[in-house]
């Protein structure tokens, strides 16, 4: 009898007559994906097209707003910017994967434990270093310059282009940096072998065969560079506004901020925005290319340790050059933040007399801004989390399992705010949820959350679907088998065995979040300003020693929360 | 016969060591003294973990050495006293690796034209030569594919056409055929073999098949453990191994524990002595090794046992037989002198073996599969 309802409820299901949870699920995941990625983009595209006081379509201001100066100027910046950055950090990040994948240089523990620091400090912070440093009024390390040689000018000055490229080129380039130690590191070791063994020198063999069998990480790599220098916002804010260089992010921002609401300022913002969605745009198209062509079979045979090349008499003038290089670029801007944080005021020479804690005491107990920015930051941090936990499981659930007609339409565009520069979602959020839906989030904290979702999903579902494509379909069939229903073998059988990527995943958002600022830059109010948002109004303010202390306890706060995961993740390992 | 020839490669007390973070130091290679003469086929055989990729290694030079030194056609390339050490790209060797290792980023040609390119031979030598090795390995006509479009036969072919482009004259194979498939491992092993007369190399060949060891080989060696156990022509080595390794290892083996005493030979807890002569200077508890297809078998006349099953093979029938005190051994014969489940039969061994009951150290060879 039992065998019997079972099938029937089976039969009935395959018909559609019942509403079952496949069908939930997925009417569901729709739903969600219009309102966290459809709505922004959509009304950006509505508000630079459709001039709502009178009702038409508007194309002349595109024109206007293409044509001004100060746009062009930006645009100019921002490729300028973007490419001259990734030809950099493609040089430094393919020159350290190398040193540390292939040759015998010593202390690779150590700098590889440096390589993570970058990952860590959100870039603005590092910017923000650089400026205190290297600032032609008053940079510290210019001022040494010019007391110790007698210098009438500052040697450098960083508020300019090429300074931007600089440390933008320092903060990314561990993105080439990791896609081409794992390359390397995957790497059939004969295929250099061979080279040597056919007369081939060094040189030959790393120019000829290593570096064009890794031409493909070493290219996904410069895209992610090129694609994250194009939307940054943090460094060339922290280092252009001062010097009036504007790039397209930090442009946007200023004109939306500049408007103050007026229509006619946030048309002209979203316009931009169409522009800068154009520039990713092609080069998310160009990585998409890359990722699709057949990549090299270099991962073969037997694996074997690979052998090490011998720098000999290159070893220590290399070493020495690269310790150099990591503490200059890594270790140096932390110091700078951390001395600048004890500073009675920004500016004052750094002797022992002008120490004091008056900054700490200043953010922790004069107007608890840590106590707020912290507990905003942790929540966001958190629910952006779970919510791209849950949404990513479900998503990567319906289009893996559950296969419904439009799944390439939901992969699509659950990735969508992904590929928006952080300042366009922000400015997408604000139009769709200051009460264009009757809905009105705006600068409460949970159109900072919205925006998170929508921005870090892809993250989530990612790494859940790649985790779900593992799990063969017959471990699903024989619990259905042994008479589990669908809801109960996912519970107990799916589920489970994606864990360790669900717990990892969760992590891939907790972290960005925790140190977010370019959406949130636009989305604060006065209640709900995170730790990055904070710190940057504190500098704009001129208050920079107290930007300082606020952001050695960011940094604080984001390593143990590192040093936390850390350890859960290694724990997670063994299942 | 040996004695006349030059010799093309001599290592004399190569020793190499690793260490290892969990297990410590382990020899892979233990004191070697070892000599190739021009021409010759020569290969090493031993199970994983023996040591024989270090050996092959170490000549080509991606290794260094712990202790000794090796002369390559009478140069040294090798002499870790003296800390001369030759890079593998100027030892003029050909080599071959199991995964092949063709560059997926250059065509056939280009494959097989580098390392005459980096030898800095004039331009317009490279292309004829080029076109001879591919014409020998039969891929004329391929010049312009890559070898992501080849089979695996076909990459290997590269890789051989790679390694004899340049007329070396030691060619070293470091298991060329196990990623092939039964079929066009037979016709790779001709091929070689067809090559080596022409060209003349001398060829060091790695491998863990004993029947491919033996099909390709002048002279062979077998190794375990990273010791040199024997070496010799494969016949010899097949029919006069020297120790027990070395006939379990190459071909079928029965190993019988027997105790010898007073001149006669008793399977171990029986008292009927078995009809062999007894071993000249060994006693007491010993292990006879025979092979399965030299055993007679018969109805009437040698020792008695029982057949305790018997098993149609295509080519032969295949018994096993207990000699009493439980020790089993297995029979090879024709499909003649039919003996079913639980018959009675006499069985006769023409050509023991006698060798000391020796400990297999489990632990150790464990611990060498790390390396």
């Amino acid at each position: 009898m039992l065998m019997f309802d079972r099938k029937n409820k089976d039969l009935r299901r395959m018909e559609g007559k019942k509403l079952n949870i496949d069908t939930v699920m997925t009417v569901l995941c729709f739903v969600l994906l219009i309102i966290v990625a459809i709505c922004p983009v959509g009304m950006i595209v509505y508000n630079a097209c459709w001039d709502t006081t009178t009702n038409t379509l508007d194309l002349a201001m595109f024109k206007e707003v293409l044509l001004q100066k100060e746009n062009i100027g930006a645009m100019k910046n921002t490729i300028v910017i973007g490419f001259m950055t990734t030809l950099i950090a493609t040089l430094i990040g393919v020159f350290f994967a190398w040193l540390l994948g292939r040759s015998d240089i010593p202390m690779k523990g150590t700098m590889r434990w440096l390589f993570k620091i970058p990952f860590m400090i959100p870039p603005f912070l590092g910017a923000m270093a650089w400026d205190i440093m290297f600032s032609a009024r008053g940079g510290y390390v210019n001022r040494w310059f010019m007391s110790t040689f007698g210098l009438e000018k500052p040697p450098f000055n960083v508020n300019t282009v090429i300074g931007i490229i600089i440390v933008e080129a320092i903060y990314m380039f561990p993105f080439v940096y990791n896609q081409v130690v794992a390359a390397l590191e995957r790497m059939d070791p004969t295929l250099e072998e061979s080279a040597r063994i056919a007369g081939a020198k060094q040189m030959y063999v790393i120019t000829r065969i290593t570096l064009p069998l890794v031409v493909p990480a070493i290219s996904s790599g410069m895209l992610l560079v090129l694609i994250t220098s194009l939307a940054n916002y943090g460094i060339p804010s922290m280092l252009g506004f001062s010097a009036k260089i504007y790039t397209l992010p930090t442009r946007i921002t200023e004109r939306m901020e500049a408007a103050n609401g007026s229509f006619i300022g946030i048309r002209q913002a979203t316009i931009l925005s169409i522009l800068l969605i154009i520039v990713v745009g092609i080069a998310l198209i160009m990585q998409n290319r890359l990722l699709n062509v057949g990549r090299y079979d270099i991962i073969k045979g037997k694996s074997m340790r690979p052998t090490l090349i011998k720098l000999r008499k290159a070893k220590y003038p290399l070493l020495i050059f690269s310790m150099l290089f990591l503490v200059i670029v890594v270790l140096a801007p932390l110091a700078m933040i951390i001395i600048t944080s004890f500073l009675k005021a920004y500016g004052l020479p750094i002797r022992l007399e002008n120490f004091s804690l008056k900054n700490y005491h200043e953010i922790f107990f004069r107007n608890n801004t840590v106590a707020t920015a912290a507990k905003n930051s942790l929540f966001l941090g958190f629910s952006a989390g779970f919510i791209c936990l849950f949404l990513g499981v479900m998503l990567s659930f319906v289009i893996y399992k559950v296969k419904p007609k439009g799944r390439g339409l939901l992969e699509f565009m659950a990735v969508l705010p992904y590929s928006l520069p952080g300042t366009v979602l922000a400015i997408g959020c604000i139009l769709a949820w200051s009460g264009a839906f009757k809905i009105n989030l705006y600068n409460t904290i949970w159109i900072i959350l919205i925006a998170y979702a929508a921005r870090y999903l892809s993250y989530t579902l990612k790494s859940c679907s790649a985790s779900l494509q593992q799990v063969h379909p017959s471990l699903e069939e024989a619990s259905r088998m042994c008479g589990a229903s669908r809801l109960q073998s996912l519970t107990d059988v799916t589920m489970p065995l994606i864990k360790p990527a669900m717990i990892s995943s969760f992590f891939l958002v907790f972290l960005p979040a925790m140190r977010e600022l370019t959406t949130s830059v636009l989305l604060v109010g006065p209640k709900s300003k995170t730790l990055g948002v904070t710190i940057y109004q504190y500098r704009a303010g001129g208050h920079i020693s107290t930007a300082s202390a606020l952001a050695v306890v960011t940094i604080a706060i984001i390593m143990i929360c590192n040093a936390v995961i850390g350890q859960i993740v290694k724990d997670r390992k063994g299942i | 016969m040996a004695e006349e020839r030059t010799i093309q490669i001599e290592l004399k007390h190569v020793t190499k060591r690793f260490t290892t973070k969990t297990l410590g130091e382990v020899t892979a290679v233990n004191d070697f003294n070892l000599k190739v003469y021009e021409g010759e086929c020569f290969s090493i055989l031993g199970p994983s973990g023996c040591g024989k990729s270090t050996t092959l290694r170490m000549i080509a030079g991606f290794e260094d050495l712990s202790e000794g030194e090796i002369y390559l056609s009478g140069e040294p390339v090798s002499i870790k006293k003296k800390n001369l050490y030759v890079p593998p790209e100027d030892r003029g060797l050909g080599m071959v690796f199991q995964a092949f290792a063709v560059w997926p980023h250059m065509n056939v040609y280009k494959n097989v034209a580098l390392p005459l390119k980096v030898a800095k031979v004039p331009k317009e030598e490279i292309k004829p030569r080029v076109m001879k090795a591919l014409k020998h390995c039969s891929l004329d006509g391929l010049e312009k594919v890559y070898p992501s479009d080849l089979s695996g036969g076909q990459q290997q072919r590269i890789a051989l056409a790679r390694a004899i482009v340049i007329n070396p004259k030691i060619l070293l194979l470091d298991e060329p055929l196990s990623n092939l498939d039964p079929k066009l491992r037979e016709t790779m092993r001709f091929e070689i073999k067809k090559l080596q007369q022409e060209f003349n190399f001398t060829i060091i060949f790695v491998t863990h098949d004993q029947s491919e060891a033996m099909a390709l080989s002048d002279r062979m060696m077998v190794m375990d453990m990273g010791n040199i156990q024997q070496v010799g022509t494969p016949t010899e080595l097949y029919n006069k191994p020297i120790n027990k390794f070395v006939h379990s290892f190459l071909g079928q083996s029965n190993f019988t524990q027997v105790i010898a005493e007073n001149g006669k030979v008793c399977v171990k807890g029986c008292t009927t002595p078995l009809p062999v002569e007894a071993p000249k200077n060994m006693s007491g508890e010993i292990l006879l090794a025979t092979r399965p297809n030299t055993i007679e078998i018969n109805h009437s006349d040698g020792y008695k046992a029982k057949v305790i099953k018997r098993v149609f093979l295509t080519d032969f029938s295949q018994y096993l037989v207990d000699l009493g005190g439980g020790q089993i051994i297995r029979i090879q014969t024709p499909h003649r002198n039919i003996f079913r489940q639980g018959d009675d039969c006499y069985v006769k061994f023409p050509s023991p073996m006698w060798y000391e009951k020796g400990e297999e150290d489990d632990a150790e060879r464990a611990k060498r599969m790390v390396i």
